[in-house]
Parts: structure tokens; sequence; C-alpha cells
């Protein structure tokens, strides 16, 4: 029977629990609170001023939940790209 | 003395944690150690009943919360392991009856006489939970390999996180080797995947394990049945002992069909 279900593309319940289980966590543990969001909020600003000037009242970010899978998505909108320093210069 | 007090719990309700806790508890005595189960389930005691201690009981943690009584006088001494006790909670309560001040305060006092406490929780994420961990240093997380079962030890697992209880350790409950082996069942390396946390221990489904509690007698106490012997390696490894994990398939009936497949086919 493993063969014809493997055969047509079925798996055994074992791999669908794990698929399905995987897929539920992700959701689950994607629940974050608005805390925990501009917490990443801040910290995400704190890395990209490093390299651009960025408008930061204008940020949005937000977890956008889809069937299969859970995308953290930002919209940062960026005013000026700092000038790119050579290796070595401080 | 100062005891490690550590708390069993699973989020999902029936999946082996007064098991664990009776079992654990019995097995760690067994090694010479001083130990208390508590039973931290007010309004659904099963403790005493699958310690076969219910007879016993004169006087619940609750009665020595209100100041009827003292701890001490709560403690059920089990006859047949020298070194183990049980402290009953009240039946005809709810939650609320013991808060997580209180909880902490109990533990406090118990560190002072033993060298384990173990805790048995209610399922759910609620007060009775929370209450029950409040005092607990460790925890161990009892689920099965069913996606019900996981999901629930997730989230158990990180609320004990954010309560900061350190090591937060796994047993896998009731696995069924001949399923996991036909890729039936999620296998113990499947959850551990799902969940990453650190295994402690893996318990296959045994009968035994439903005429011991009938009777009310710990497994580990009576023959070398699987789980009994599951358990008792999970009590060394709290104890810190370098146990490897046993070979499940050596355990596995596999039921009727599975006594007749090796009667016929030899494996």
């Amino acid at each position: 029977m493993g063969f014809f279900t493997n055969l047509f593309g079925i798996h055994n319940s074992g791999q669908i629990a794990k698929n399905r289980l995987q897929l539920v966590l992700l959701h689950d543990r994607s629940d974050i609170s608005p805390e925990m969001l501009e917490n990443l909020k801040k910290d995400i600003i704190a890395v990209i001023k490093n390299y651009v000037e960025i408008d930061e009242k204008r940020i949005e970010l937000d977890l956008e939940r889809e069937d299969s899978s859970v995308a953290l998505v930002a919209n940062i909108p960026v005013m000026t790209v700092r000038r790119q320093r050579r290796r070595g210069e401080q | 003395m100062t005891a490690r007090v550590i708390v069993v719990t699973s989020g999902k309700g029936g999946v082996g944690k007064t098991t664990a806790t009776a079992n654990l508890a019995a097995a760690l005595a067994n090694m010479g150690k001083r130990v208390v189960a508590v039973d931290g389930d007010v309004g659904l005691r099963n403790l005493d009943v699958i310690m076969g201690l219910e007879n016993r009981i004169v006087y619940t943690l609750i009665d020595a919360l209100e100041g009827t009584c003292r701890l001490n006088q709560t403690f059920i001494r089990d006859k047949r392991i020298e070194n183990l006790f049980m402290i009953p909670t009240a039946q005809s309560r709810t939650k609320d009856a013991v808060t997580a001040e209180q909880m902490i305060e109990v533990c406090g006092e118990l560190r002072k006489e033993f060298d384990y406490v173990l805790i048995d929780s209610p399922a759910g994420i609620e007060a009775g939970f929370r209450n029950s961990a409040a005092g607990a240093d460790e925890a161990l997380v009892v689920t099965t390999p069913e996606v019900s079962a996981v999901r629930d030890a997730d989230r158990i697992i990180g609320l004990l996180e954010s309560m900061d209880k350190s090591p937060i350790r796994l047993i896998v409950n009731r696995i069924r080797p001949h399923m996991v082996k036909k890729g039936d069942m999620l296998g113990v390396s499947d959850v551990l995947d799902i969940l990453a946390i650190d295994l402690i221990g893996m318990v296959p489904d045994d009968e035994a394990v439903v005429t011991s509690s009938n009777k009310g007698e710990p497994l580990v106490l009576s023959q070398s049945t699987p789980a009994g012997i599951a358990f008792r390696n999970i009590a060394s490894r709290i104890e810190g002992k370098d146990v490897p994990f046993m070979n499940l398939d050596a355990t596995d009936s596999g039921g009727l069909f599975g006594i007749i497949r090796r009667a016929i086919l030899g494996h």
C-alpha cells in the first residue's frame, strides 16, 4: 500500500501530521504582541539607518498570513541613500 | 536539603501528566531520594488515585493554606517506597483556592525537607497551570505524538519560557513504534524538530500503564514493563545520569497484528 500511496503522491499520515503541525505552529507563533512588533520595528530602523536615511514616521510593518506562509511585510520609505564608504575609512 | 522543584505539565489534558508525575516520583524515591509529589489540579485531583493513596487523605494542601492544619500534616507517606510522599489537593474546591504566591511559599517550605518536589499541573494555560508552575524551577512537558498534543505543548513551552523555567525538557509519551515505522505516527525526531527543546525521555504506549492505574500501583515498582523502564530512565536522567534512549522497536508488540506478523515473518 505504501508503494501505491507514494506513487500517487499521497504521504503517510505521519508526514501529513508533521506538515500540518509546522504550518499551524507558524501561524500560532506569529501571533506576536504589539509590544514585540514595536520593538522589532525599532531594531529594524536602527539597522537600516546605518545604510539609508528613512522616514521613520511612515514605516509600516506587519505580519501577513496566507494559507501556507507567514510573511513579515515592511514598507519603509527611503529619503536618501548614504554615500558608500570605502573599506578602511571611518 | 534544597529540593529541585519540577512542574509536570502539557497544555492538553489526557496525555499522561499524572502518570508521569507518579512514576517519576516513585522512581526517584526508589533511587534513594526524598521526594514529594504535589497534586496541583485543584478540583480535579487524580494523583491520589494514580498513586493508590486516595484512602489515606486526611488534610489537603488547601487545608494547610487556610490554616486548618500544618503543611506537614498533609503529607501522605507511601508505605511501599521509602522517602516517597504525596500532598493531595481539594476535590470540592476550584482553582482560585490557591494563588501563585501561596504556591511559591509552599514550594519554599518543601525545598527544605526534600530532594525533589514534583508538581502535577492541571491541563490548560490559565490560572491553575500558572499557579502550579509558579514555585517551580524546572519543567517537564509531556506530549503524545499527535497534532493536538504537540500544538498545545508548543504553547505551554512558550509560557514556561516566559516564566523563566529552566531547563524545560520534553517527554514524548504513548509512542507506538509500529505506527511510526509505517509512517503513520509522528516520530520522536519529528516532534523534536517541531518543538525544538531537549528530550528527556520517550515512553512507549504500554497496556501496563492502564493496569497499574487500575490498581493504583506505580509502574516503576512492579515488573519491568517498557513504560516502567522508560520512566525509570527519565528519573535517572533527571538525576544527571547519562542513560541511552531505549530502542522502542524492541518494546513494541504492535498489537495482535504485530504478534502475528512477527510469528509469520519473523520480524
